[in-house]
């Protein structure tokens, strides 16, 4: 993968916590949690009663009326993050060519939460299973084929080259932030707004996972409930978000004189052929992600500063993810830190992805390594150093960030500081 | 990134192919050739109330007979037609999957409703019975990214998985996708698309877009670039294959080299009433570019064809733009089995494939007036052609241009 990369100069995010990218750092570096009892929607019928909720207003996000009832709520957070992401990069309207413009963007259950809203309208709230459609909102295509979310932030753009959505579950956001890394290393364009959104706080949603016992169902003490790593934990705690970051050659955010974040390095994407849930203990699958990844971007175990990781609060995954870091880094695993955002932001499914990356380029930027919030008992059985409760100074030179989703997939990319990264 | 620069090319070895009006490759291609169509009235509910009443439905594809209950118990029909393709594609490449290490195949679709049916209902159930009565499969059925997880669950397929949307074009952007991973590392990878569009939800969201052909009568429903088209039909199915890196001078030992991949580009059309040109002509000449050939070189073009007169006349345009008015034999055979969204571009890759085979150009049969604004070439009658480079377009509702060049080796 020689001549794979590509640099971030522009971070926009919706997220729990606080809307916009400082605010979201800040909630990431003072430890707090955004989890709480869900207000979207009356949850009191089922056993997770909890989320990570957004204090979206899109009115106040600057959407217009026709783009509020036109898309879903994931592809609203999609298209106001991208707004901030490309002023955030100095890109605005003739900087890059429409046709050199591409689009990138994840999303793990894409618009289903409108789906099911629209559902109960034409079905008389579930009663007929052939439905009226005549009932229908005029938009509904929209909410069943996610590339519409897409084609929104395409719109906003004004982005006329490649462009596609990535739904690979919970891995999407890493996936589709790799596959814009692509683009601009092939050349087919100078700039790619790339990133991960996903609004599922929905009914049908938290049924699913509850059916699974996936969910965490510390109903009376919400804020403590996203508990990754901890001896107390009891399943992860759903969240929503959106992040996007923009994309360019090293050459070309250099040309133009541009701010650079994070360079990414080196991608990998494994798939553990096991279980549509279920993870092995060895986490042998994800271990090989990352070593591919590493010997693609020329990073030895030892240079890894700080990991960000899945970390999404079921048991299963903290042994499975801990194994695969102690099998690709060996003793360095015990050196480096360690830490989980959803411990505040929660799991927002395919967007967290996306998240994390804009929080390891910020992470970056900064020299901090954000907390594992409600760590109060490290569980003995993982060992490593999980940063508990309060953010860490720390020099950032290359940050590991990993993904593991349904279906089996084990998804690793590295970042780096620039000036690392043009040192090597 | 050019697939002749790098001295390697992205080889199919194996298809298989699930139609409405076939549901193996080789039954398929017959009744293709044969003009025979799959598009007949709507059965699977009562379409009385829809705007589209006739479908292209898989009549003889049950999932029972050819999938263990266990995975049909777990998943949509989109993923049962995506998983059972996987499997021919397989033996048609006649791969033996203990041969190759694990991490080196990959598995790669298109999606587009996801798992439309079986969502709907577990939706229905949690709000007419509540919530204890969801399936805790749907979690694992209703997402986009059911059909690859379960084929690399499968087959025990550990290498780099994906999966891409872009509605109709998401086919040939998951081709792209593959051709990339056999670039990096992978040496195999099973990539393609399939779609079951047609539970009573699905079909009332696809009618919002106002695109459907409200016409009762089977033979006229879906007449791509026809003068009398109004709208399309929606149906289910596609394809899937088996792709392989072949390195100049390493010819593969597969029983079948169907032909390559041998360009590959995607565009995004400008915003609605920008006044700009949409991205199609883009997409073809790159697509050109990048497999190095000449307009003069392509032997035959696979339309999108949607069928929608603005649709089709803006498709004839790109298609004029770059090859001259009536200079390239254009088809879109697709006209016999409806719009299969994630399925329909792997299905019209097939037929390129198959086409390049046989030598042959399956016709348009549908096609009775040409409309008044294509100046294309349509191949009404299957007629034997030599076929070595066929260009295949797709569009995705919104804005997706994709278009790819599969050539004879």
């Amino acid at each position: 993968m020689t001549g794979w990369g590509a640099s971030i100069t522009g971070v926009g995010v919706i997220a729990p916590g606080g809307i916009g990218r400082e605010q979201y750092w800040q909630t990431l570096t003072a430890g707090r949690t955004a989890t709480r009892e869900i207000a979207l929607f009356d949850a009191s019928r089922f056993l997770s009663r909890i989320a990570a909720e957004a204090d979206f207003d899109p009115v106040a996000a600057g959407l217009t009326e026709a783009e509020i009832e036109r898309m879903d709520r994931c592809a609203q957070f999609a298209v106001v993050a991208a707004r901030e992401a490309m002023a955030d990069a100095g890109i605005g309207a003739g900087t890059v060519a429409p046709e050199r413009t591409g689009v990138s963007i994840g999303s793990a259950v894409g618009c289903t939460t409108r789906l099911e809203a629209e559902y109960l309208v034409v079905s008389d709230r579930g009663a007929n299973w052939v439905v009226r459609p005549e009932l229908g909102s005029p938009h509904l295509y929209q909410a069943l084929v996610p590339s519409s979310i897409t084609a929104e932030v395409a719109w906003t753009v004004g982005a006329e080259g490649p462009a596609a959505l990535v739904s690979t579950g919970c891995t999407s956001g890493l996936d589709a932030v790799a596959r814009g890394v692509d683009l601009i290393s092939e050349d087919a364009a100078d700039v790619v707004i790339a990133g991960a959104t996903d609004a599922p706080i929905s009914p049908i949603t938290v049924a699913c996972f509850d059916a699974i016992n996936a969910t965490s169902r510390r109903n009376d003490d919400p804020a403590h409930a996203s508990r990754p790593f901890d001896r107390d934990r009891d399943g992860f705690v759903l969240g929503e978000g959106a992040a996007v970051v923009i994309l360019e050659s090293p050459e070309h955010a250099r040309r133009r004189g541009a701010h650079v974040y994070a360079e990414i390095l080196g991608f990998a994407q494994r798939s553990n052929a096991y279980h549509m849930t279920g993870l092995k203990p060895d986490g042998l699958d994800m271990a090989e992600a990352i070593a591919v990844a590493m010997r693609r971007a020329g990073i030895l175990p030892e240079t890894i500063s700080y990991i960000n990781a899945h970390g999404s609060g079921t048991m299963q995954n903290d042994r499975h993810e801990t194994a695969a870091f102690k099998a690709s880094l060996g003793s360095h695993a015990y050196e480096v830190p360690v830490s989980s955002i959803k411990s505040m932001i929660g799991h927002s499914l395919g967007a967290i992805g996306a998240l994390e990356v804009a929080a390891c380029a910020l992470a970056i930027e900064e020299d901090v390594v954000p907390p594992t919030a409600n760590l109060d008992n490290p569980d003995p059985t993982l060992e490593l150093d999980y940063v508990p409760i309060k953010a860490r100074k720390n020099v950032n030179d290359v940050v590991l960030s990993v993904g593991s989703g349904f279906g089996g997939f084990q998804s690793a990319m590295l970042l780096a500081r620039p000036a690392f990264a043009a040192g090597r | 990134m050019s697939a002749v620069d790098a001295g390697y090319r992205t080889v199919f070895t194996g298809l298989a192919a699930i139609a409405p009006n076939g549901s193996t490759t080789e039954r398929f291609w017959a009744a293709t050739l044969n003009g025979v169509t799959g598009i007949r009235p709507l059965t699977f509910f009562d379409a009385s109330g829809y705007p589209v009443r006739v479908a292209g439905e898989v009549p003889d594809f049950t999932a029972g007979d050819l999938l263990e209950g266990r995975l049909v118990a777990q998943t949509d029909r989109w993923t049962q037609i995506g998983f059972v393709a996987a499997a021919r594609a397989l033996s048609d490449a006649g791969v033996e999957l203990d041969d190759i290490d694990d991490y080196d195949i990959s598995v790669i679709t298109a999606a587009s409703s996801g798992g439309n049916e079986f969502g709907q209902r577990e939706i229905q159930k949690l709000w007419a019975q509540g919530p204890r009565f969801v399936s805790p499969y749907q979690s694992i059925a209703w997402f986009y990214a059911a059909t690859t997880g379960q084929v690399s669950i499968g087959h025990g397929i550990k290498g780099a998985c994906g999966v891409l949307v872009a509605e109709q074009a998401g086919g040939l952007t998951a081709l792209a996708q593959a051709r990339r991973l056999l670039k990096e590392d992978a040496r195999m990878v099973v990539v393609g698309g399939t779609e079951a569009p047609l539970g009573p939800y699905a079909v009332a969201c696809q009618a919002s877009a106002g695109l459907f052909s409200q016409r009762d009568d089977p033979a006229r429903a879906y007449l791509p670039f026809d003068a009398d088209a109004n709208g399309y039909v929606p149906g289910e199915g596609g394809a899937m294959f088996i792709v392989e890196r072949m390195t100049d001078g390493h010819r593969l030992t597969a029983d079948r080299l169907y032909g390559h991949l041998a360009g590959y580009a995607e565009t995004f059309d400008p915003p609605p009433g920008s006044g700009r040109e949409p991205g199609l002509r883009r997409a073809i000449t790159h697509a050109l570019d990048d497999a190095r050939i000449d307009p003069a070189d392509v032997d035959v073009v696979f339309a999108d064809g949607l069928g929608a007169a603005h649709a089709d006349q803006l498709e004839a345009e790109a298609i004029s733009a770059v090859f001259g008015p009536r200079q390239v034999p254009v088809t879109a055979p697709q006209c016999l089995v409806g719009r299969l969204q994630a399925g329909g571009a792997p299905l019209q890759v097939a037929m390129a494939l198959l086409a390049i085979r046989d030598q042959v150009i399956p016709g348009t049969p549908s096609l009775s007036v040409l409309a008044p604004g294509c100046q294309l070439s349509i191949v009404r009658q299957t007629r034997e052609a030599p076929v070595r480079t066929a260009l295949v377009l797709a569009r995705g509702y919104g804005g997706f241009n994709a278009a790819a060049v599969i050539s004879a080796l």
